[in-house]
């Protein structure tokens, strides 16, 4: 879904100008926006100079009263209306929110969808909002340093968040007006930001193999990578999308409660106090061995013996999964050259200890850990928008969490497994299990569990029209693709009649795409008419893309693989198209001649697609594909 | 679908069990820096599917040929036996006693004082039995005789099964 256009109405962007491209990290604890100039990556700062963006949204009754360090300002005065961690909540039922335990001082009203929201003094808002706030400020910033509009943005996400999580976050930029080039897995970010940079004064011909451990704010991320000649190949990852630094702090917030004796309930000020006492407890003793605390008035020592107690379980928790990452990569801890730490929560000794111990090799970190990602969504958002050649970089992920169907007795069949590179699309056949039964429910989950329940609910549908026919002689197809962002659509296909349904999968506790909308035209003062000269617009950008890229492609294999009746009718639906494109001001009806050329040239397309897969291979030797 | 070939053909190789993997490493990167939806981030709405289509299948057939066993479940697909289709259970006596005693000495690995090395010492073995299949197979698909390589296609997904069952086990002991 692309709802907004980037230029404002009139103001076509010249198609050879550099295009405004930036590179966003959307962290649970602060946040980040950086941009290629000069071919190098940089952080674009606020206008005190600062590079982070604490992810700190304030409500007042009027709305958002301040985003950032004036936010964080309120954490204690304010707790209720003044929004941190919202991360953690993005894609997220109130069931998962239950789960996080007394972790976040809100209090929560549920919609109708079961989408959590947080009351606020300005009335309930949903984390996507929220989010949204964070992006909207980033995305200004970067307009501020470009004096001009921002063309898109590649953000990023922990490589160990779901459907939903990745859904919810694509939905928050849209709401911000930003048009997303890609989701962008955050080691995955950070190794472009290393990997580019090594090879500059490495032996390029090697292939490599690097881990990137990734403990942020309150997600963990491990990526096991293959590195050869710009191309990024990653051959698994792991995770917990709820585990990170907020867990250590709120395990020595608890040591924290017990000591001084608090039983009772606290209140969201109170919890407030002990988490910053507890932040800065963490924080200091990566200098000293032991640290006094004035908390509530009370004295209280802790000992960096008695934080290694507090936080070695979670720590551990992140090894394993270590672990487990490496084996699903098929490779020997031995053979993984280097690994690299990112994200805030690194920045502990005893975190880069354990780290080393695991992969049997010093970390490397010769990057700041709170910018990398930034930096390196930055140069993949370069190369997306179509400033800098693309020939010399490519990324190949992979999806975090098997995806499958619910089958009969409450279990899941899966379809595509956890590590397999995306894109991907899987088909398999199902059939019907009564006599006569004429409709399918089809239910998708995610997670790796055998059963339904122990996995995540991403969507339900219904196919509707299955001819009657005995038990199980009906052939019901049903397709997943996932495309480069990480992000499913499912369709379903009842084999001897044809009857289709299909979705796009949006989760249960995202918001639809009318909510969308209508967020969208509340946030316009003159909304009917600035959506529609934007859908228009956008629209025209549409019509224009196709023009040239189809009358290129006939120019150049229209005669060889088109035959004339097909030539003509595509000549003709062109010509009328750009008539439609200089006259007509109903998005729709162009909207509508754009898709029927489109179906129509998809033969056409399809064809040229085989002829250049043939040319990519030819002169590719059997001695020079060695040699490569 | 656009590229309606078969696997082997969209990697220009032949469609044969022997197979050099760094050949097929190289072409399956030259093939994806063409045709990745990174490289349609600029086209038109309709190019950008396709390539979607284009890269997933890519990525289906690179994993698909890059795995012994599904590598000759879809060589002998191509020869019309469909393993999808009709289950097969090997009628191979010699072979079955010897999966079975491994089975056992499995449950028994998961009982003993090091479970730990019980299971390196049975992945060898499983690996060897495994690799032994793989060769059977090889010979009897060269030769064209299909029925029998059918028959040891079989074998070799009772013994990937075994394989994968050993390492799950050792997954679950080290995350202990």
């Amino acid at each position: 879904m692309a709802l907004l256009q980037i230029s404002e109405p009139g103001q076509s962007p010249q198609p050879h100008q550099r295009k405004h491209a930036v590179g966003i990290d959307l962290g649970t604890t602060n946040s980040l926006v950086a941009t290629v100039r000069s071919g190098s990556a940089d952080i674009l700062p606020d206008e005190q100079g600062r590079n982070l963006l604490p992810s700190v949204v304030h409500y007042e009754a009027e709305g958002v009263s301040c985003v950032g360090y004036e936010a964080a300002e309120h954490n204690s005065s304010d707790p209720l209306n003044t929004l941190t961690s919202i991360k953690r909540l993005m894609g997220r039922g109130l069931d998962d929110i239950k789960r996080l335990g007394n972790s976040l001082p809100y209090d929560f009203a549920a919609d109708e969808g079961g989408m959590p929201k947080i009351k606020t003094a300005h009335g309930p808002v949903s984390p996507i909002q929220v989010s949204a706030e964070i992006l909207r400020k980033l995305a200004g910033r970067a307009e501020l340093a470009f004096e001009g509009m921002l063309d898109g943005a590649v953000i990023t996400v922990p490589a160990y968040f779901d459907e939903a999580q990745r859904q919810a976050t694509k939905d928050a930029a849209t709401l911000a007006g930003i048009k997303v080039l890609r989701l962008l897995n955050e080691p995955t970010a950070a190794a472009i930001a290393y990997g580019l940079d090594a090879e500059e004064n490495e032996d390029t011909s090697a292939q490599r193999l690097i881990a990137v451990y990734d403990l942020g704010g309150g997600t963990f991320d491990i990526s096991i990578l293959r590195l050869s000649k710009g191309v990024f190949e990653v051959l698994a990852t792991g995770g917990d999308s709820a585990l990170g630094g907020d867990d250590l702090d709120h395990a020595i917030a608890n040591w924290l409660c017990s000591e001084l004796g608090m039983t009772h309930d606290l209140d969201p000020v109170e919890q407030r106090v002990l988490l910053e006492t507890a932040k800065c407890a963490k924080e200091e003793l990566t200098e000293t061995d032991k640290v006094e605390l004035d908390i509530l008035d009370a004295k209280l020592v802790l000992t960096k013996d008695q934080l290694h107690e507090l936080v070695d379980g979670l720590i551990d928790q992140t090894l394993s999964a270590c672990k487990r990452a490496i084996r699903d990569a098929g490779v020997k801890v031995n053979l993984i050259e280097e690994v690299v730490l990112v994200g805030g929560s690194t920045r502990m000794p005893r975190v880069a200890q354990k780290v080393a111990e695991l992969f049997g090799r010093q970390p490397k970190c010769s990057l700041d850990p709170d910018l990398v990602v930034a930096m390196g969504a930055a140069k993949q958002a370069e190369v997306l928008i179509g400033n800098k050649s693309a020939d010399d970089m490519l990324l190949l992920d992979v999806i975090p969490l098997s995806l499958g169907i619910e089958t009969m007795g409450g279990l899941t069949e899966k379809l595509i497994h956890r590590n397999t590179t995306i894109p991907v699309a899987k088909a398999q056949e199902f059939t019907t299990f009564k006599d006569g039964q004429t409709a399918m429910s089809i239910h998708v989950v995610q997670g790796d569990r055998e059963l339904v329940s122990d996995c995540r609910s991403l969507a339900r549908f219904e196919l509707r029209g299955i001819p009657p026919m005995v038990a199980g002689s009906a052939k019901i197809q049903v397709s997943y693709q996932v495309d480069a962002d990480g992000l499913l659509n499912v369709s379903a296909r009842e084999l001897s009649s044809g009857v289709e349904s299909s979705i796009e999968v949006k989760p249960s506790y995202g918001l639809t795409d009318n909510e969308i909308t209508q967020m969208l035209q509340d946030s316009f003062s003159h909304a009917r008419d600035d959506m529609r000269l934007r859908a228009l617009r956008e629209q025209q950008v549409e019509a224009d893309r196709m023009l040239e890229d189809l009358r290129a492609a006939i120019d150049k294999d229209g005669e060889s693989l088109l035959d004339t009746t097909e030539l003509k009718c595509l000549e003709v639906a062109l010509d009328e198209l750009q008539v439609l494109r200089e006259s007509c001001d109903d998005h729709r009806q162009l909207a509508n001649q754009i898709e029927s050329i489109g179906k129509s040239s998809e033969d056409f397309a399809a064809r040229r697609m085989d002829v250049s897969i043939k040319q990519a291979l030819a002169g590719l030797s059997l001695d020079e594909a060695l040699d490569k | 679908m656009s590229i309606a070939k078969n696997f082997f053909e969209i990697f220009s190789l032949p469609a044969s069990w022997e197979l050099d993997q760094s050949v097929l490493d190289k072409k399956f990167r030259t093939l994806q820096l063409t045709f990745h939806p990174d490289r349609y981030a600029n086209k038109n709405d309709f190019e950008k599917r396709l390539a979607v289509q284009t890269a997933s299948t890519i990525n289906q057939a690179y994993e698909t040929l890059s795995s012994p066993l599904l590598r000759a479940q879809y060589l002998l697909k191509l020869e019309g036996f469909d393993a999808d289709q009709e289950s097969h259970i090997t009628s191979d006596g010699q072979f079955l006693m010897q999966q079975m005693l491994l089975r056992e000495a499995l449950s028994d690995a998961k009982d003993c004082a090091n479970p730990k090395d019980a299971l390196v010492a049975l992945s060898i073995e499983a690996q060897q039995a495994a690799a032994k299949i793989q060769s059977e197979f090889a010979q009897y698909f060269n030769t064209k005789e299909y029925n029998q390589a059918f028959d040891a296609l079989a074998k070799m997904q009772f013994a990937c099964k075994f394989v994968s069952d050993i390492s799950r086990l050792e997954a679950e002991l080290e995350e202990l």
